[in-house]
């Protein structure tokens, strides 16, 4: 039986960026062990030599000749935008105070 | 007119019996009477469906050659950008966005003239099979109001089913389009990998997502599904390739000779009698019309559910990331001196709903350094070994078939507190997706029981997306001829306001 603890849940939270309440914390490690259990069946198949497949298309980069084409003017491009300011999206402090 | 198909009622506009803005408020009136019960929409956009309609009327009127679904409504799964209407993706992260651009599956249908009702509801970010993971409360099958119409794009799937739509548009990243088509008992298609330009849906599960057709019918489908495919240079994964002739196959509906696989694995053990009842009788039609049933063996589709529910969150949780408080969408707790770090984590906790933090979590951990291979690369592996299985199976078949799912419609709030009973529900259409095949769910009649819709499968490999409606159509005339009228005339009269 797999299992998660709180903590575990609450570090990957935070590297996720999602707060979250201690009751969500909780709930989310009760049924992690559950989903674990049955996601780890993949461990159980021999995937000696079998290669792993990302997508279900042979992708290839795809280039285009560098000319300009219409795009979203900067008032289109910032519409949604929660702040703004001098045609730029204003985003809260992203340096310690000490830098 | 609302309860024909779209090919009769793009007759009728042809010959003048109807215009097109008749037809779209005989539609927003059947919506305003009935969508208070079933919500399957989250925005009905009545000004510009009608100024649409307007527009096509004028251009039949004036003799110009419009497409054969031109003034025909549609209704919108909201995971698609449309230019000025409100999409959410049934996120509260996405409440009030308004997108600067057209998604190409939107432009497209603008092009040819289809009428655009409104979004329908969906599970957030199209995770879930119930829609009741909707950030906005979730929709109810007109056939048991009491019960799910399956999802994520269950709102798509009721709106056509309770006719307040002829067609609509959904996404299938798991399923999401044919589980709730099967549970509404109307024809849904997930197109092949690459067919429908993925540009402007929003994205969840990038190698697995692609969006396709509902209608009431193959035919209607099959018009649908011409409209919306095709080559996008906005889409780098889009499939540079002809579009399957798939109206002829829908026309022809010829199985004779054919070779139709039944998967060993996708029956039995956990699938309600009624559905395999009903399974067995489509099998006999079309052994009856000529086709050859054979049994096909897919032992990595055991692993299938497995595979998936790590690679879908793996990808969710490296998409998601672009909902981060900055650009567009919800923010919150930007007060004074807040760090950024503090803000984004603020907003996706407020705008997230617990599934979707659910499977961001899980993706953050199978993808974790020490899990990786473990979880994320084996799951890769393993959706190689289903590959090969569909490979293998069709050599020896023309299309494969099961049951669409496993039971009929369940009940609101039955599945809601265990994900995986949830999951489960997924079991026979996940493969097409980890494949990147396509396949299509077809009513197959009521199951006994409990007197709910019971959907077939049908599933093709890349690009003969054909064969669906070639096989579909087939069956459906059968069991047309069988039952006398369509199933939805079965399914219960709503009870309107008006």
């Amino acid at each position: 039986m797999s299992s998660l603890s709180r903590d575990e849940v609450a570090k990957l939270a935070g590297l996720a960026r999602i707060e979250m309440t201690e009751a969500e914390l909780v709930e989310l490690a009760s049924q992690f062990g559950m989903i674990l259990d049955a996601v780890a069946r993949v461990q159980e198949v021999d995937l000696t030599g079998v290669k792993a497949t990302s997508h279900p298309q042979p992708l290839e980069n795809i280039a285009r000749t560098d000319v300009v084409v219409p795009s979203l003017s900067p008032d289109e491009a910032l519409s949604g935008a929660p702040a703004q300011e001098e045609q730029r999206f204003r985003v809260p402090q992203i340096l310690g105070e000490a830098e | 007119m609302i309860n024909k198909t779209a090919v009769e009622m793009a007759e009728a506009l042809t010959k003048g019996e109807t215009s097109s803005v008749e037809l779209t408020q005989s539609h927003l009136d059947r919506i305003a009477d009935v969508d208070g019960q079933v919500k399957a929409f989250l925005h009905v956009d009545a000004d510009g469906a009608l100024a649409q309609a307007k527009d096509v009327d004028a251009k039949l009127k004036a003799g110009e050659k419009l497409s054969p679904l031109a003034g025909i409504p549609l209704a919108l799964k909201d995971i698609l950008a449309q230019k000025g209407v409100p999409t959410t993706a049934g996120s509260k992260i996405l409440e009030g966005w308004r997108p600067p651009y057209d998604s190409t599956v939107v432009a497209k249908l603008k092009a040819a003239g289809v009428v655009i009702l409104g979004k329908t509801n969906m599970d957030e970010f199209a995770m879930g099979s119930s829609t009741e993971n909707s950030g906005y409360g979730p929709t109810f099958n007109p056939w048991d109001l009491a019960r799910t119409p399956g999802g994520s794009s269950g709102g798509s799937a009721a709106a056509v089913s309770a006719f307040e739509a002829p067609l609509a548009i959904g996404s299938d990243t798991g399923g999401s389009i044919r589980q709730p088509a099967a549970l509404t008992g109307i024809v849904g298609v997930r197109p092949t990998y690459g067919a429908v330009s993925r540009y402007g849906l929003i994205a969840y599960s990038s190698s697995l997502d692609q969006a396709g057709p509902f209608g009431r019918t193959v035919l209607d489908t099959a018009l649908l599904h011409e409209v919306m495919a095709g080559h996008d240079a906005h889409d780098a994964t889009s499939i540079n390739a002809p579009v399957p002739a798939v109206v002829a196959a829908a026309k022809s509906g010829d199985v004779k000779g054919m070779k139709i696989g039944v998967i060993k694995q996708l029956q039995g053990e956990g699938y309600q009698k009624g559905v395999l009842t009903r399974f067995n009788e489509s099998l006999d039609a079309l052994a009856a019309l000529g086709a050859e049933i054979i049994e096909v063996d897919c032992p990595s589709f055991e692993y299938a559910l497995s595979a998936y529910y790590l690679i879908a969150p793996s990808e969710c949780s490296s998409n998601l990331a672009r909902f981060d408080a900055m650009r567009y969408g919800l923010r919150t707790g930007d007060v004074n001196g807040a760090s950024a770090e503090a803000v984004m984590s603020a907003t996706r906790d407020a705008g997230f709903g617990r599934e979707v933090k659910r499977r961001i979590i899980l993706g953050t951990y199978a993808l974790s350094s020490g899990y990786y291979d473990a979880y994320y690369g084996s799951a890769q592996k393993i959706r190689t070994l289903i590959i090969q299985d569909y490979a293998k199976a069709f050599t020896q078949a023309d299309v494969l078939v099961s049951p669409t799912a496993p039971t009929t419609a369940y009940k609101i709030g039955e599945k809601v507190d265990d994900p995986m009973a949830m999951y489960l529900g997924d079991v026979a259409t996940i493969p097409v997706n980890l494949a990147g095949i396509c396949g299509m769910s077809l009513p197959a009649g009521l199951a006994e029981e409990d007197g709910l819709p019971v959907g077939f499968q049908i599933m093709a490999p890349a690009m003969q997306d054909q064969r669906l409606y070639q096989a579909g159509a087939a069956l459906e005339a059968s069991l047309l001829a069988k039952w006398g009228a369509p199933i939805l005339s079965k399914a219960p009269v709503l009870k309107g306001v008006k």
